[in-house]
């Protein structure tokens, strides 16, 4: 199983081979189609993310210390994000994820494609992320 | 004919080496030559507060200021310049009439909404309405997309006491029945305000003929700056309602114990007004007068009839409301079943295409169209030609092809 450093680099390089937005799309529908069904107990307003202007749902479990997430949207280009971050991050600590540099989103060439609005979805989804990690780090110290 | 060459954003972004597409009017417009000339051209030679001061930058002002003011009366036909309350936009000249006028009625007295209305012809009669007991009613609509007058006639009682409604409907076009509202409502005593923002740059409005007793609307929807409304009111209700904001021009005398406010239509003005906008809005009167001489009412009645046709390339589309473009005005809302609005909208934007995606400012619309996610939303104004169809049309192809 790679890393979480590991992952996050596959996912720069994969962006990085495409100058054109459209191909950049293209990637991120791309991974929409690959994220496994949610589960529907997880397909309800506790799991939904406020600030974005498509809905998405964001779960995550805790498995032998490591964090897996799981998510769904009702719109293809917010699923296929959400779905990025969500192959990036599972299997990492929440550790792992609360001493990890965001910045490499920048790297994506995400934020420029984006109005102020969707960009505003993809930092909660970011911080959703690291909330649960926040849970669960404090979890596991208790 | 064509208005392009008014706007200089249009060259600016060409230079820019952008061709935007720009089909969110019902947003807010571009600005012509002449408003943004006529904003600077005042803060360069006039700028000063209007009104109270004697000295002569400050007389000129308040001529200008109370030029659009006449401006404003000829161009929607009231009877007096005391009708004509300059706010901040429409949703503030509806906040300012909720609260105001409602402050008139009694517990237990009712209003009556529709299923179209914008979020700012909703929640300022909401709250006003639950602070003083009074109920609110909402009048069904058809799946064409106007208001169900007999069904509206079945809900009015002997408490009913206003009906706010819009003249177009910002998500459909659809331009509704106000003068046949407004002469039921009147043999029984109610009055009518009218949300115009979405009409006023799209056909003539004369609120004589219409009769309505408020008429509300933005100048930044009508190729003026942004941060500048209007408020008409018939005298008669305007001299009964109480003021909505305190301070400034709208005090006659004060002492600690009392004060008595100024006449109208000062009494609505509060504090320091957008001077340069409403000066600047005066051009943008002056350009719609010279639009609807000119032709647009027909000019953007082909624009959507001939986006229809194009629309007609793609069978599977949901488009809402009526396709009688006799009865609609300047705004298309559409879904494709198996497409997120939201991803058709941010792709359009990647091309060069502007338009507006999700609820537009009315969720009960969303609801009641089975909308849940929202819409696309065309716009168009006066310097939209076929050819941004065809640009919309082309890109919606790719979009297409990469969602589906």
């Amino acid at each position: 199983m790679s890393t979480l450093q590991e992952r996050i680099q596959e996912i720069i390089d994969q962006f990085a081979l495409f100058d054109d937005w459209m191909e950049k799309y293209s990637l991120i529908i791309d991974f929409s189609k690959k994220l496994p069904p949610l589960d529907e107990r997880y397909k309800n307003p506790t799991y939904l993310i406020h600030g974005c202007q498509s809905q998405v749902w964001l779960a995550a479990e805790l498995k032998d210390g490591k964090v897996y997430f799981f998510a769904d949207s009702d719109a293809v280009i917010t699923k296929g994000m959400v779905a990025i971050l969500v192959y990036i991050f599972s299997g990492a600590t929440p550790e792992e994820i609360l001493n990890n540099d965001f910045s490499f989103i920048d790297q994506l060439g995400w934020r420029e494609h984006l109005s102020p609005t969707r960009a505003n979805g993809l930092n909660a989804m970011l911080k959703q992320i690291k909330m649960y990690a926040l849970a669960f780090s404090t979890m596991k110290n208790k | 004919m064509s208005w392009k060459k008014e706007f200089p954003i249009f060259d600016h972004l060409v230079q820019q080496h952008k061709s935007i597409v720009y089909l969110d009017n019902a947003a807010t417009t571009h600005k012509p030559f002449s408003v943004i000339e006529r904003e600077k051209w005042y803060y360069t030679e006039w700028n000063s507060n209007i009104h109270r001061a004697n000295h002569h930058l400050a007389q000129v002002s308040t001529e200008l200021f109370e030029d659009t003011r006449e401006a404003v009366r000829a161009f929607i036909h009231a009877n007096k310049r005391e009708e004509i309350i300059f706010t901040r936009g429409t949703t503030e000249s509806l906040n300012l009439l909720a609260t105001s006028v409602l402050s008139l009625f009694s517990p237990g007295d009712n209003i009556i909404l529709t299923w179209l209305e914008h979020h700012s012809n909703i929640v300022p009669w909401q709250v006003q309405a639950k602070l003083r007991g009074i109920e609110i009613r909402v009048a069904p609509i058809s799946d064409e997309g106007f208001v169900e007058v007999e069904q509206l006639k079945e809900l009015i009682d002997e408490k009913t006491r206003l009906i706010s409604l819009t003249h177009v409907s910002n998500v459909l076009g659809t331009v509704q029945p106000i003068q046949e509202i407004v002469q039921f409502a009147h043999q029984h005593g109610i009055l009518v305000a009218v949300d115009g923002a979405q009409a006023i740059a799209h056909l003539p409005v004369n609120v004589s003929e219409l009769d309505c007793d408020f008429y509300a609307f933005s100048a930044h929807k009508m190729y003026g700056p942004t941060g500048v409304g209007v408020l008409y009111g018939k005298e008669k209700w305007l001299e009964m309602m109480p003021p909505y904001q305190y301070g400034g021009e709208m005090i006659d005398k004060v002492s600690f114990e009392e004060t008595t406010y100024n006449e109208l239509p000062y009494k609505f003005e509060a504090g320091t007004p957008n001077i340069a906008g409403v000066v600047a809005f005066k051009e943008a009167i002056l350009f719609v007068q010279q639009l609807f001489e000119a032709g647009v009412v027909s000019h953007e009645e082909e624009l959507l009839t001939f986006a229809f046709e194009e629309l007609n390339q793609f069978p599977e589309l949901i488009i809402y409301g009526t396709r009688s473009t006799k009865k609609r005005t300047s705004v298309i809302s559409f879904n494709h079943p198996n497409m997120h609005a939201y991803d058709v909208g941010l792709l359009l934007d990647k091309m060069g295409v502007a338009v507006r995606t999700g609820h537009h400012c009315a969720q009960p619309l969303s609801k009641r169209l089975k909308a849940d996610t929202g819409t696309v939303r065309l716009s168009l104004a006066c310097y939209n030609e076929k050819e941004d169809i065809l640009h919309f049309v082309e890109a919606f192809k790719k979009v297409q092809n990469m969602l589906l």
